[in-house]
């Protein structure tokens, strides 16, 4: 089958988007959730289950502590304080643990084993997801029920000392507290200093109910010189020194008010040999977990050895501690030995009552949740404690009851085992296999590009796909086989969930075959080449093309920007890669023209002389390389007489001058938005725009820019449109005059603020107009496929509509970045890509470097944090998903959609035939060269400590931006057929 | 080696092509490789170009030894000097040394040696265009790495010395050897516009300056603690890197900028002093330059 080069890269991108997507899924598995959220404080605590009697406990039960002091050291490997360095270095603790009331514990941490996440997990009690980050967009607050948010609604005092992310994890959560940065990582006493110093005067009050300590120093440690440093020792020293405070202040305190309190030391996780964290290896995922109170009554000889739980747990038995609602998210179970002191029916009240939260956790989660053995454990352990009540209540005291409550405590214990597995499984790991089947996509897909690179540029822009030879060939069936086969042997065989599994039989089946399909064709696109190669050879007059300086800048920063993307700082600092690209590119074209500009006149009699002296001259070779020359000049010769010389003197200034002009406006643009992380707080014209004062400033700015705008898209619009534009352009400052981002010079004082939705739908209407009108040209011109200007103008009309869309969604001091856009593709369209007739290839690229770095220079960066919502809500009474998700990824991505766009106008108005082709095929190339390339990287760098904080943002932003080629691709092949049409 | 004897060899030159033109012309004609049918010329040849890279090879590694000693020269009469710590000292001190030497080598070797006039106000002249040549090449470079990036404002101490060190780098060679001639200059850097050995490695220990320049800003967005990007003077262990500092108002943080492109375009000087005369001897068959 023949396709043009076009149509297919458009199949082959959205092949891609298939793959990333399944990719996506499996990277950021979804995670356990309750659907109830943090306000159902109306919600009752589930009630003693009782048979036939009516039990009258329908309260929570009532605190077990009066006083919780959370001691959380990070990085405390389980080994520092159960192992032989406990012993050496933390006497008191090594005491408590081994004779002292107190329940010891080795508690395993979920991955990713990165500090935020941890802190997560144990005040939810659940195992986040990054796709958490994603869904509570700009607020780091955690909104999910949490032990914090509910000791703070029963009223419970809290203070925290310590690590910063707790203050923006539970803003307003604490009656006091003083954050400390972990950014020093090489300082590890300040950072505890800064804690310890508030101890001795907070012990001493009595003012509060919870205190929670985060000591970052021996992390720290681990980071700059491992675990074997003999700084560990001091830092654990110092540590116990704290604890063994922390303990006799709260026993003294004990004597007087005769309620017990509770210490808890744990470790958020653990520290590898080589002192970092975020894998999956033993020592990180490990930590100490040590519960401590007088309630632990203990008799001598009663050794106790610590037991392996999860860290989720402590959710639960804190919740419970405290006498607060279990939080509903919480997939853990409560660390029983902590109530083996109670009475029996409370032991089974505190049970039940987590039972009853897994098990609602599990029915929302699970839809065959009924044929879960933990719940049906729970079931039966929920009769059986309603006999024991009813025994309870008729006040029988013999062994029956002791021995029925045993057996209920033993029921209940099993149950909670089973159901926090069964919930803990659903989540918290990376679904290979899925991340598996969508690189193997991604890949395949890729490798047909480039295989196919050759004959997609050639002249006629068309190949042969060979589509159906593979689907009767037997290697087809095999892999089919194969693959199918493999299918089943995995889905079989996993323990835990995977979202591919999941999928129906003919999904996967689908699945399958498109792989093998690819596979074949790759195949065979292989063997062409080699036929090809082999003949090519036996045909040496096949001249070698030289590339020029221009291509080979483009092919090293392609590959050097994909290999940048290795590295985290790079990511960060993405911006700085692309508008050092950009400026790169500018030399490159300067030199180019200056090299066609100066250089023409003497290089011809040159070239002449060199083949005169060849004579002369010593060497033969020379006459080689002249005729080489010869050889390669002709498509510049060809072109040359056209272009530069035939300009007149203004015109040849304009040429000389325009990669400078072009270089100074992207130096003000770089000013205009700092991003990134390392410079993101350097003072910015943005932001000294949109401070309060200097409101005059930024309304002048915003009209001059709209009116800029104005002139530079309005000169090929038709009569209709330009008018359109320029109300739409007037709806677009009346719009940020109405919501109060811009003054009319008329009114002085500020008006009531509205939402200025009439405004807004005002130019939503001209937007729509414009493109309507511009679909309508594309249309006519299809139909009688006779002027050629029309479709032209259909084209930069279409263009134009997007560019008022950018413009009403584009905060106000953004606007000169459209302004810079629309000027900049202005100048390089007359003066450099016409006079220097680049070929499609490299003005596809040039359009794709722009775009990113426009995407840049809007103020976007790799990080959630940086996309504009708000702009989902222009026109927008309420929240609507649809159109608010389609605006805030226009707006987010307008820099390379408006480039895009750009290059299809330039190209169908400037160049015939097989232009089209080429630019849809390399920009399809170009772009999902990073995204597989990033796939590849990231399921690499799974375990790396900034998994969540850089590399998982920039997988969104590729996968979204894939998304948006494939829609530019389309777009770009709908454009090709009318015109091979017309 | 003897300057009068490179003197002599190139005078010899003229005459000899002329000598040797008809014999050339035969065999351009016939295209038949040179060597085997007329040893003698070829040998004549070879050791002309022998002794063309001999002094290239020489005169490269004063160059580079120069650099290596305006790193260990300064630390007898400065206290407390090191490259990364007092940088702007060193990139005055090393753009001095490798200004010097390369005068120095153009007034005792003179490998274009095409002073047709040597009144001496016609040297005055020139040695002051020159000069203006060498600041504006100093501005222009300047101009360019604000359009890069570089702090307008701040800071313009320090890019300008980067301009300055790049100019000797690149600007200080091709105006020994090309004299204040635009036209020339163009001819050196397009393609195929070579016409000697020296204007090779010109070319070459030029380009990869640029390159090395270019490079050396990549480790900038790096956040590592490493001493050539960050200058990091031990007793502020605490600036892990720029961010850290102004958000800290710890002023007394070491200033970095240009450093790791300086470090970049000094690399890329010394890689292509070390690689052009190498490289023309290993082409040496197929370089032919056109004379004049």
């Amino acid at each position: 089958m023949r396709l043009g080069s076009g149509t297919f890269a458009a199949c082959c991108v959205v092949i891609e988007v298939l793959g990333v997507a399944l990719f996506l899924r499996g990277f950021f598995p979804t995670p356990v959730r309750s659907s109830a959220r943090t306000e159902h404080q109306a919600e009752p605590p589930a009630p003693e289950p009782s048979a036939g009697a009516s039990s009258n406990w329908t309260k929570l039960p009532p605190p077990l502590f009066r006083k919780v002091v959370i001691m959380l050291i990070d990085g405390l490997r389980d080994d520092f304080v159960f192992g032989s360095k406990g012993v050496k270095f933390m006497p008191y603790t090594t005491y408590l643990v081994e004779k002292g009331a107190s329940h010891s514990f080795v508690a395993e941490a979920k991955l990713p084993t990165v500090t935020m996440p941890r802190i997560k997990a144990l005040m939810t009690g659940s195992l986040p997801g990054f796709i958490d980050v994603v869904r509570n967009l700009n607020s780091p607050a955690l909104l999910e029920d949490n032990v914090i948010t509910q000791a703070k609604a029963a009223g419970k005092r809290i203070i925290f000392y310590g690590d910063e992310t707790w203050v923006k994890l539970f803003p307003r959560h604490f009656v006091e507290y003083d954050g400390t940065t972990s950014f020093f990582v090489s300082d590890y006493t300040e950072v505890d200093d800064n804690v310890t110093r508030h101890l001795d005067k907070v012990l001493k009050r009595g003012d509060w109910d919870v205190l929670i300590l985060h000591y970052l120093g021996l992390d720290h440690i681990g980071h700059v010189s491992g675990p074997s440093s003999p700084l560990i020792g001091h830092k654990l020293r110092e540590m116990d020194s704290i604890l063994m405070k922390i303990h006799t202040s709260l026993l003294s305190e004990e004597r007087e008010t005769l309620v017990p309190n509770l210490l808890v030391l744990c470790g958020d996780h653990g520290m590898s040999e080589t002192g970092g964290h975020g894998a999956s290896s033993v020592e990180e995922l490990n930590t100490a977990l040590i519960l401590i109170s007088s309630a632990f009554e203990r008799k001598p000889g009663d050794i106790r050895r610590p037991k392996h739980v999860q860290q989720t747990d402590l959710a639960a038995t804190l919740a419970i501690g405290l006498g607060l609602p279990i939080p509903g998210n919480s997939v853990g179970s409560l660390l029983f030995p902590t109530v083996e002191g109670r009475p029996v029916r409370e032991q089974l009240r505190f049970l039940h009552l987590n039972a009853v939260q897994l098990s609602k956790l599990l029915q929302e989660n699970v839809p065959s949740y009924t044929k879960e053995p933990g719940f049906e454990q729970f079931k039966m352990s929920e009769r059986l404690h309603g006999n024991w009540i009813r025994l309870y209540l008729e006040e029988n005291n013999s062994e029956v009851l002791f021995n029925l409550g045993a057996k209920v405590r033993r029921q209940y214990l099993d149950a909670l085992r089973t159901l926090s597995l069964s919930l803990s499984r659903q989540v918290a790991q990376y679904d290979i296999y899925s991340m598996l089947v969508g690189t193997v996509m991604v890949l395949e897909v890729l490798a047909l590009l480039l295989l196919s690179i050759p004959q997609a540029l050639s002249s006629e822009a068309e190949l042969e796909v060979p589509l159906w030879s593979p689907v009767f060939s037997l290697l087809f069936y095999l892999m089919f086989l194969v693959l199918s086969a493999l299918h089943v042997i995995v889905c079989t065989s996993t323990e835990s969930s995977c979202y591919f599994c999941g999928l129906s039989w003919l999904t996967a089946g689908g699945v399958m075959a498109l792989i093998s399909a690819l596979l074949c064709a790759v195949g065979s696109a292989l063997a062409k080449m080699f036929a090809d190669g082999k003949f090519l050879s036996k045909n040496p007059a096949h001249p070698k093309a030289r590339w020029s300086e221009l291509d080979v800048l483009i092919l090293l920063g392609t590959t050097g920007h994909v290999l940048s993307l290795g590295a985290s700082s790079f990511i960060e600092e993405e911006h700085q890669t692309w508008y050092f690209l950009i400026n790169t590119l500018c030399l490159a074209l300067c030199h180019e023209i200056y090299r066609n500009c100066f250089l023409r006149d003497d290089c011809e009699p040159q070239q002449c002389s060199h083949v005169e002296e060849g004579f002369v001259s010593p060497a033969p070779a020379l006459q080689d390389r002249s005729i080489r020359c010869n050889m390669l000049e002709p498509h510049r010769v060809s072109k040359g007489p056209t272009s530069l010389d035939t300009l007149r003197g203004y015109e040849k200034w304009m040429v000389l001058a325009s990669p400078w002009v072009i270089l100074t406006c992207c130096r003000l643009l770089r000013s205009l938005n700092q991003t990134g992380v390392q410079w993101a707080h350097r003072p910015d014209l943005g932001h000294w725009l949109t401070s309060s004062d200097h409101k005059a400033e930024l309304s002048v700015l915003a009209a001059l820019s709209l009116i800029l705008i104005f002139a530079l898209v309005q000169r090929r619009c038709s009569l209709t449109s330009k008018v359109a534009m320029a109300l739409g352009l007037l709806g677009v400052y009346c719009y940020r005059a109405a919501i109060g981002n811009v003054l009319f010079p008329w009114q002085r004082d500020s008006k009531d603020i509205s939402k200025g939705v009439i405004e807004a739908r005002f130019v939503h209407v001209f937007v729509l107009g414009i493109l309507f009108t511009g679909t309508k040209d594309l249309l006519k011109s299809q139909v009688i496929a006779a002027d050629f200007t029309i479709k032209t103008v259909g084209l930069w009309e279409i263009y134009s509509g997007l560019v008022l869309l950018a413009a009403l969604l584009f905060r106000p001091h953004n606007l000169p970045v459209l302004v810079f856009s629309l000027f900049i593709q202005t100048i390089m369209t007359k003066f450099i890509w016409k006079p220097l007739r680049h070929d499609a290839a490299e003005i596809t690229i040039m359009h794709y470097w722009f775009g990113q770095a426009f995407f840049y220079f809007q103020g976007n960066s790799n990080s959630i944090a940086t996309v504009d919502v708000s702009a989902g809500f222009v026109g927008l009474d309420t929240y609507m998903e649809v159109p608010a998700m389609f605006l805030t990824a226009f707006a987010t991505f307008a820099g390379p959609v408006l480039w895009a766009s750009h290059l299809v106008s330039f190209l169908s108005s400037e160049t015939s035939g097989s232009a089209l082709g080429h630019a849809c095929f390399c920009y399809a190339l170009i772009c999902s060269f990073p995204v597989s390339a990033y796939i590849i990287l990231v399921t690499s760098l799974r375990y790396h400590l900034f998994i969540w904080s850089v590399f998982s943002p920039k997988l969104l932003y590729e996968g979204m931006h894939i998304l948006i080629t494939a829609a530019i691709c389309a777009f770009f092949t709908a454009m090709d057929q009318t015109n091979t049409k017309s | 080696m003897d300057p009068a004897l490179f003197r002599s060899s190139l005078s010899v030159w003229p005459s000899f092509l002329l000598v040797s033109a008809p014999v050339l012309f035969d065999y351009a004609s016939q295209r038949v490789p040179r060597c085997s049918h007329s040893p003698w010329i070829a040998s004549q040849e070879n050791t002309m170009k022998d002794t063309d890279i001999k002094r290239l090879l020489y005169t490269h590694l004063l160059c580079i030894f120069s650099i290596i000693l305006s790193i260990f020269i300064p630390s007898f009469f400065l206290e407390n000097f090191s490259i990364l710590e007092t940088h702007l000292t060193w990139l005055c001190i090393c753009s001095v040394f490798v200004t010097a030497v390369n005068l120095l080598l153009y007034l005792v070797v003179k490998p274009n040696a095409s002073s047709k006039r040597s009144s001496l106000s016609y040297k005055v002249t020139r040695f002051l265009k020159c000069c203006i040549y060498f600041l504006m090449s100093c501005f222009f470079f300047h101009v360019i790495f604000v359009l890069y990036g570089a702090p307008l404002i701040e800071l313009v101490l320090e890019t300008f010395l980067f301009a300055v060190i790049l100019s000797t780098f690149t600007t200080v060679p091709c105006l020994c050897l090309l004299g204040p001639n635009i036209k020339a200059w163009l001819r050196v850097f397009s393609r195929n516009g070579v016409t000697s050995i020296w204007e090779n490695s010109l070319q070459i220990t030029t380009i990869s300056s640029f390159i090395g320049t270019w490079l050396g800003a990549f480790p900038i967005p790096l956040d590592w603690e490493r001493p050539w990007q960050m200058a990091i003077e031990r007793k502020y262990k605490m600036c892990r890197s720029l961010y850290v500092c102004t958000r800290h108002g710890a002023s007394h943080c070491p200033q970095v900028w240009p450093i790791s492109c300086t470090l970049g375009a000094t690399f890329g000087y010394v890689a292509g002093l070390v690689i052009s005369p190498l490289w023309i001897y290993w082409n040496r068959k197929q370089l032919t330059y056109k004379n004049h």
